[in-house]
């Protein structure tokens, strides 16, 4: 009994709920850049500041409609929405224009766009620290075994996780627009040849894989201190993760996440001072033994 | 490579430089020799990812890693061994080297983008580790104050020998891509099936290159910390190795001192700057985004480009 209470001990079982909560933003994030580098072969750095504006906007929309829970419930529609107009509007203006190019043009052109948007952001929101109140019915905590309190966000941004896995899932695989997108990363040309318009199945993909930095962004507003270069680290973590899960395979990012994650979590639990290292040391452990990720790339 | 296509004219300009960088000292200010002992280093740093970037055809993205650990190296060196300062310049840039051959064998099994994220992966725990041991680099306030030898912790005497370390690291980068060797490299990065087939070793070859451009980049990183006597972990920053991308790309990526040209111009650029605004960044991504839509060479690329067509068209018209 003595055992089993030390292995499930209160403290560790909290710390991995914290590191489930943080898988699910980190997967959110992570499948949008996955699905991103998946079809369209972009290193997209820029999805860090569209999660940092996310984040922004949320806290701008929810203090628009009063800064209560109702304005957080808008906030959380609006936001992802308003990142995934400005995406669509840079692909069609800017990034379709260089398909054809090497990668690293597009690399460079995201980075372009994420050195602008922190610029931006510094000038529309400022320097200071902001702040989004959790939504009145997910205030509070829940008590878990042997009575640590665990937020009751987190337990909502749990039960958000695999809503948004599946639905992604669907979108991909049961949809006309998912499986031509499928198609189109494998062979574009092919699917130009029988009359559908890349194009814009193109612009169809880089929205959508924004709108999920933006979700992700919106999501965690109320858990952190949304500030400048929140970008910086998330999109370090959101690109090891879709590495470690293998380029382009949803699955592999949601299997990342929960790697990068719970490392995280536990790691702080085991050395305190380098818990921030674990997570890395599990990337390059992965890594070493398979190199190109753990499930299949679409590459 | 640039001065062999200008021809004479380039030599002679490429003397009056050589002998202004060395005069200048007498009559420029102080403010101003720092800043350009900051270019030279910095321009050394984006020549050394070029070698692996532009003639390897390598998507080397994280090459700040190997100029900070290189920093690092030298700055630990001096400060914790008690040796003579002298040997920390030494051991900077070997450390980078090696540990550009560590992570050269775990990235080199892939290729291009996948090559590139894996080396930012592998170089973001190294920037972890140099931000996080606080007593052993100092965490995010890096070391300070570092003790560099007295002949050269003079502001010109720090300047002196910025200069002739780079020029030598220049000279000694311009004969590794003039020799055999960078042929078979340039080979390789044109058509890799090619030059495995007529008996190039490829993988070793660009392992071999990986390596002399991190010991160039901890050089680099050494030269820093004369210039500034500080160390900091955001100078092993993945943001810092994309700008050094940049810098490569502006001056022109396929040609030899391009990368030196564009650290000339976004250093020159973000001191200006900074005089009179607090965003750096806005403008830096505005200039990049020009830069990869109209000068996709960059800006040496698009005058060699420019002097051989004329050179083409002069030769027409004479026949």
């Amino acid at each position: 009994m003595d055992l089993i209470y030390a292995i499930f001990s209160p403290t560790l079982m909290s710390q991995i709920f914290v590191g489930l909560s943080r898988t699910v933003i980190l997967f959110i994030v992570a499948s949008g850049l996955s699905l991103i580098l998946g079809v369209l072969r972009i290193p997209n750095i820029w999805h860090g500041s569209l999660y940092m504006v996310g984040a922004f906007m949320t806290f701008t929309i929810s203090g628009a409609f009063g800064g209560g829970s109702v304005g957080f419930w808008i906030a959380l529609i609006l936001a992802p929405l308003g990142v995934a107009l400005v995406s669509l509007i840079a692909e069609r203006s800017f990034f379709q224009h260089l398909y054809e190019r090497e990668h690293l043009m597009l690399l460079l052109l995201t980075f372009a766009f994420s050195l602008v948007f922190g610029d931006l952001v510094k000038m529309v929101w400022g320097m200071q620290y902001k702040s989004v109140p959790v939504p009145q019915i997910f205030q509070g905590s829940v008590h878990l075994f042997g009575g640590l309190p665990f937020p009751l966000y987190n337990v909502f941004l749990l039960a958000i996780g695999p809503i948004v896995a599946v639905a992604l899932w669907l979108i991909v695989n049961k949809t006309k627009i998912g499986k031509i997108s499928r198609a189109a990363a494998v062979d574009r040309e092919m699917v130009g040849a029988v009359g559908i318009n890349v194009s814009w199945v193109f612009a169809f993909v880089f929205m959508i894989g924004c709108l999920l930095a933006g979700l992700g962004g919106a999501l965690v507003a109320p858990t952190v201190n949304v500030s400048l270069g929140m970008d910086h680290t998330l999109i370090m973590e959101a690109f090891l993760i879709v590495i470690i899960g293998g380029l382009g395979n949803i699955w592999g990012a949601l299997l990342g996440a929960l790697i990068f994650g719970l490392a995280q979590s536990l790691g702080i639990l085991i050395w305190p001072q380098f818990g921030i290292v674990f997570p890395y040391a599990a990337v390059i452990i992965v890594l070493l033994l398979r190199p190109t990720g753990l499930l299949k790339s679409t590459w | 490579m640039t001065k062999n296509t200008l021809g004479g004219k380039g030599r002679i300009v490429g003397g009056a430089l050589l002998i202004l960088l060395f005069l200048s000292p007498l009559f420029l200010p102080r403010f101003y020799i720092y800043l350009v002992s900051i270019i030279l280093l910095t321009g050394l740093l984006a020549t050394s990812l070029n070698l692996p970037l532009g003639y390897g055809g390598i998507f080397q993205f994280h090459h700040a890693v190997f100029y900070g650990v290189g920093a690092y190296g030298a700055a630990l060196m001096i400060t914790k061994s008690g040796l003579s300062p002298w040997f920390g310049f030494v051991v900077g840039p070997l450390t980078a080297a090696f540990l550009s051959l560590i992570m050269g064998l775990i990235c080199i099994r892939l290729s291009k983008l996948y090559f590139g994220m894996l080396q930012i992966s592998l170089g973001s725990l190294v920037w972890i580790i140099a931000y996080r041991w606080y007593s052993f680099t100092g965490g995010d306030n890096g070391l300070h104050g570092i003790p560099v030898p007295n002949a050269i912790s003079s502001p010109n005497g720090a300047y002196y020998f910025t200069l002739l370390v780079t020029l030598l690291s220049l000279w000694t980068l311009h004969k590794i891509i003039d020799s055999p060797f960078g042929s078979a490299l340039q080979g390789i990065r044109d058509n890799p099936v090619r030059s495995a087939m007529i008996g190039i070793n490829v993988k070793l070859h660009q392992l071999v290159v990986l390596v002399i451009a991190g010991f160039f980049a901890g050089v680099a990183g050494s030269l820093f910390i004369v210039v500034d006597t500080a160390v900091f972990p955001d100078m092993l920053f993945w943001t810092l190795s994309l700008e050094v991308l940049i810098m490569c790309l502006l001056g022109g990526w396929f040609t030899f001192l391009g990368p030196m040209l564009g650290a000339a111009i976004i250093i020159s650029m973000r001191t200006f700057v900074s005089g009179f605004t607090d965003y750096w960044t806005l403008p830096l991504g505005i200039l990049m985004m020009l830069v990869i839509f109209f000068l996709p060479n960059g800006i040496l690329g698009y005058i060699e480009e420019k002097l051989h067509r004329n050179l083409i068209e002069q030769t027409i018209k004479e026949s």
